[in-house]
């Protein structure tokens, strides 16, 4: 097969399988993986600022909650549906990347992650501060109404998977696009050489402005499918918790592969399920993941099997 | 109330607050001077500070006042330990990598608050104040314990500065700080200067907490807001300087006491993240100029 | 003939160091131009305020009439000036393909892979696109920078001591590729090997303290006293 059909096929076999999975999975693994991948839709856009470009932000959570109550608020006060609303969401989210892009990159490294920190802090403390216009701590539940795509109620268990599915995969296939075209081999020139790729005619700031943005579009478009499928717009999504959730995601599925954030996402969702039935102190496992990661394993599963065994892995 | 002693108050909170951030953030400072790291996980030795200073009063026995010196000395104390342990397990492990070693704190960050919550529990637990007294004015009243937090933390930066300036320790410290190959080079062992001023940063974040635990509650979520205004401090107040963080602390203490009086403390809050991004975006040589 | 890149009077300091201390300079459309002098004279600052890395303290620099100096570094490379490091500077964990791809798509060529394949072929490193650029030798990955710049298909190129680590061979084959860039590409070189510049430079500027002690062609280097005394007769 050739290197390029190879990429495809196992892309869209990922996919596929997916698909397969709603109709042999109990009712439970569905719901699950409906939720896993709408995730991993946050971490490839993740993904595409950290391990392709290199921009280790601590701030995405305020875009993923951009998304999430750009649409959810879009339904609450201005009565829109749920495929207008999911596209506000998507826009709020590469806006607000924009926004903090604009201001963030004119920093590197660590005062970059600060930065972001700060910002994302600042968001998350607006959202609790504009309660009677967010619904502060509590959050408010999205209006059943507000929750349909032509007429398929989204709440139900098939179309709340075919939802995350398809959005899954448009991400997916995009990202895989987008890591394979021109662009994406500047971004990850970006990474690895930002001084050279400036002498090659590239300008940093708009590349990693454009990246982010990009990025941005990913986390807004989850947070939006979150709070429509899942029915739920809360401050608790805008917390740093949700800026380190993606992180270590694609830490764990291997930064700068196109299908680490799902394996990240999966193997970490199914991790924190199963120690939050035995403890309430679950959160440790996060925390023990990161360290051994960073220390161990800095290029996560997919990037140790394209190091030893598929090279052509994108 | 009447407007002065009511802003007197405000200043007077707004004093303790300082006291103790001070010390924080000269903790957060040194490391970061000295080690390049950025240590997110500092609240959370805050935090463990609190904790131990819970268990050592609850369980010596005699006066509160004896429980206090006791947890005055071994908080810390044990607080050093377990950041030298994670310096030598983690941080060494990752050649101090910047960027690396802010997960890696990251993950110590809930790692260590995940334990307190098993060990300790989820709820806030008061410790008692070594010893009852007020100062009654005839229109002002004040608790003569938070005088004493002012006071302790005074005296504690003192004798930090002065190991700083004065002491061997603390020039081969501030040797390691200007050039770290340089240090090795004059046969400085590198390794336990870093292990020593990882220590010593998070015992100032557990002094400050043995502190401040009588005048507010053990609880394993404590360690954010000290995290998030030590980082406003540092940034503000610029790096290395003993005296420019100090200098931050006071004025981010007091306008946070005044404010949080006549404003709603999440605006508080919201304005001074802001001010910290705005700070680094276009006045970076404020902490980390001196690093590209 | 006119010039094609003008600096006039440019000036940095660092500190206290007078790097660059009023230098002028002309490059004329289609010569190979040799920037020498002794260690730090101020060579790789001058060419860093050339191609828009440093920014002067004072002085212009003009690009066929038109005032660049305020110009960034990344917009003077669309404008065709390419700038090859002294340090090997490559994306080392990229496919050697890589590398040079960055380089081609920046201009915008259609058929990619092919112009890819031809600029590898010309500075010898047919067959190795797939290598990681890490795993080439010292001067392979001194070709490949080169390759990065002629892919740039620049009207200027700046080569800062390209031939430092090149085998004799490799110099050889070097001399033969930056004669068959004239006159389309003009080339401005910093070089030590004094044998590579008398073949190649049609004229020679040279930098001592930061100032321009002489410019000529070669014989006139060769002849002028006071280099003789300043670099070449010591």
């Amino acid at each position: 097969m050739n290197p390029n059909a190879r990429v495809w096929v196992l892309h869209l076999a990922v996919i596929a399988g997916l698909y397969a999975a709603q109709f042999i999975l109990p009712p439970y693994h569905v719901t699950n993986i409906a939720r896993i991948m709408v995730l991993a839709v946050f971490a490839m856009g993740y993904n595409i600022a950290f391990g392709y470009t290199g921009l280790l932000s601590l701030g995405h959570a305020l875009f993923f909650a951009a998304g999430l109550y750009g649409a959810g608020l879009a339904g609450y006060f201005l009565e829109w549906s749920a495929l207008p609303s999911l596209l506000a969401g998507l826009m709020a989210g590469g806006v607000v990347a924009g926004v903090v892009g604009l201001l963030a990159l004119r920093t590197a490294g660590v005062s970059f992650m600060i930065v972001t920190l700060m910002f994302a802090q600042a968001g998350y403390l607006s959202i609790l501060y504009f309660g009677s216009l967010t619904g502060g701590d509590e959050g408010f539940v999205v209006d059943a109404a507000r929750r349909t795509i032509a007429g398929l109620d989204l709440a139900l268990d098939g179309y709340r998977y075919g939802l995350a599915l398809g959005l899954f995969a448009v991400a997916l296939v995009c990202c895989l696009w987008l890591v394979r075209s021109p662009f994406g081999r500047i971004m990850v020139a970006m990474r690895e050489n930002q001084e050279r790729s400036r002498m090659l005619g590239y300008n940093p700031f708009t590349i990693k402005l454009t990246a982010l943005v990009i990025s941005g579009l990913y986390a807004g478009a989850a947070g939006a499918s979150y709070a429509l499928l899942f029915g739920y717009v809360g401050a608790s999504f805008a917390t740093i918790q949700y800026s380190i959730l993606p992180m270590l995601y694609v830490l764990l599925g291997g930064a700068g592969t196109v299908l680490g954030p799902l394996v990240g996402a999966a193997v970490m969702f199914y991790l924190i399920d199963y120690a939050s039935s035995v403890t309430s102190a679950y959160l440790f496992l996060v925390g023990l993941a990161l360290v051994l990661l960073v220390i161990f394993a800095p290029r996560g599963v997919l990037g140790a099997v394209r190091e030893r065994w598929a090279r052509w892995l994108p | 109330m009447a407007f002065g002693p009511f802003l007197l108050l405000a200043l007077m909170e707004g004093m303790v607050t300082s006291a103790v951030l001070a010390l924080s953030a000269v903790g957060l400072s040194l490391v970061f001077g000295v080690m390049r790291v950025v240590n997110v996980a500092h609240g959370e030795f805050y935090m463990a500070g609190a904790v131990i200073a819970w268990f050592v009063t609850t369980l010596v026995p005699g006066p509160a006042a004896v429980g206090f010196i006791a947890a005055l000395v071994i908080a810390p104390a044990l607080v050093a330990m377990m950041a030298a342990l994670a310096d030598r397990l983690i941080l060494k492990r990752l050649q101090y990598d910047p960027e690396a070693t802010i997960v890696a704190t990251i993950g110590l960050l809930y790692m260590l608050q995940q334990a307190a919550l098993t060990i300790y529990g989820p709820d806030a637990r008061p410790v008692a104040a070594p010893f009852e007294w007020r100062i009654q004015l005839q229109w002002f009243g004040y608790s003569g314990y938070k005088l004493f937090v002012i006071l302790a933390a005074t005296a504690i930066l003192l004798a930090v500065w002065a190991f700083l300036a004065r002491s061997k320790a603390g020039l081969v410290m501030r040797a390691t700080q200007v050039d770290r190959d340089m240090a090795r080079s004059f046969g400085i062992n590198v390794d336990r200067v870093y292990t020593g001023t990882f220590a010593l940063g998070a015992a100032l974040a557990a002094l400050a907490a043995v502190l401040v635990v009588p005048i507010q509650q053990a609880h394993y979520l404590m360690g954010g807001d000290p995290l998030l205004l030590s980082f406003i401090v540092v940034i503000i107040g610029g790096l290395g300087s003993l005296r420019g963080t100090v200098a931050a602390a006071l004025i981010i203490g007091l306008s946070d006491g005044v404010i949080s009086m006549f404003f709603s403390p999440t605006l508080a809050k919201i304005i001074a993240t802001l001010l910290v991004a705005m700070v680094l975006v276009f006045r970076p040589q404020g902490l980390f100029g001196a690093k590209s | 003939m006119a010039a094609l890149m003008q600096a006039l009077g440019l000036v940095r300091h660092f500190g206290g160091l007078h790097a660059v201390d009023g230098v002028d300079l002309v490059l004329e459309p289609g010569e190979i131009h040799a920037l020498i002098g002794p260690n730090g004279a101020g060579k790789t600052t001058l060419v860093g305020l050339l191609s828009g890395r440093i920014v002067p303290d004072r002085g212009r620099v003009l690009l066929a009439g038109e005032d660049i100096t305020r110009l960034p570094a990344h917009a003077r490379v669309r404008r065709g000036i390419a700038y090859t490091f002294q340090i090997t500077s490559i994306f080392p964990r990229l496919s050697v393909f890589d590398n040079v791809a960055l380089a081609a798509q920046s201009q915008g060529g259609r058929n990619l892979a092919s112009s890819v394949h031809g600029t590898l072929a010309r500075v010898g490193l047919r067959g190795l696109a797939d290598r990681t650029a890490a795993q080439l030798s010292y001067g392979h990955q001194r070709l490949l920078e080169l390759a990065m710049g002629l892919a740039l298909h620049p009207c200027i190129l700046i080569l800062d001591e390209p031939t430092q680590g090149l085998a004799a061979g490799e110099i050889d084959s070097f001399r033969a590729l930056v004669k068959a860039l004239v006159p389309e590409t003009t080339v401005l070189l910093i070089e030590h090997n004094m044998d590579v510049v008398m073949d190649l430079a049609t004229r020679i500027t040279v930098l001592n303290f930061g100032r321009v002690l002489a410019t000529g062609t070669p014989d006139e280097i060769r002849a002028n006293a006071a280099v003789q005394e300043a670099y070449l007769g010591a």
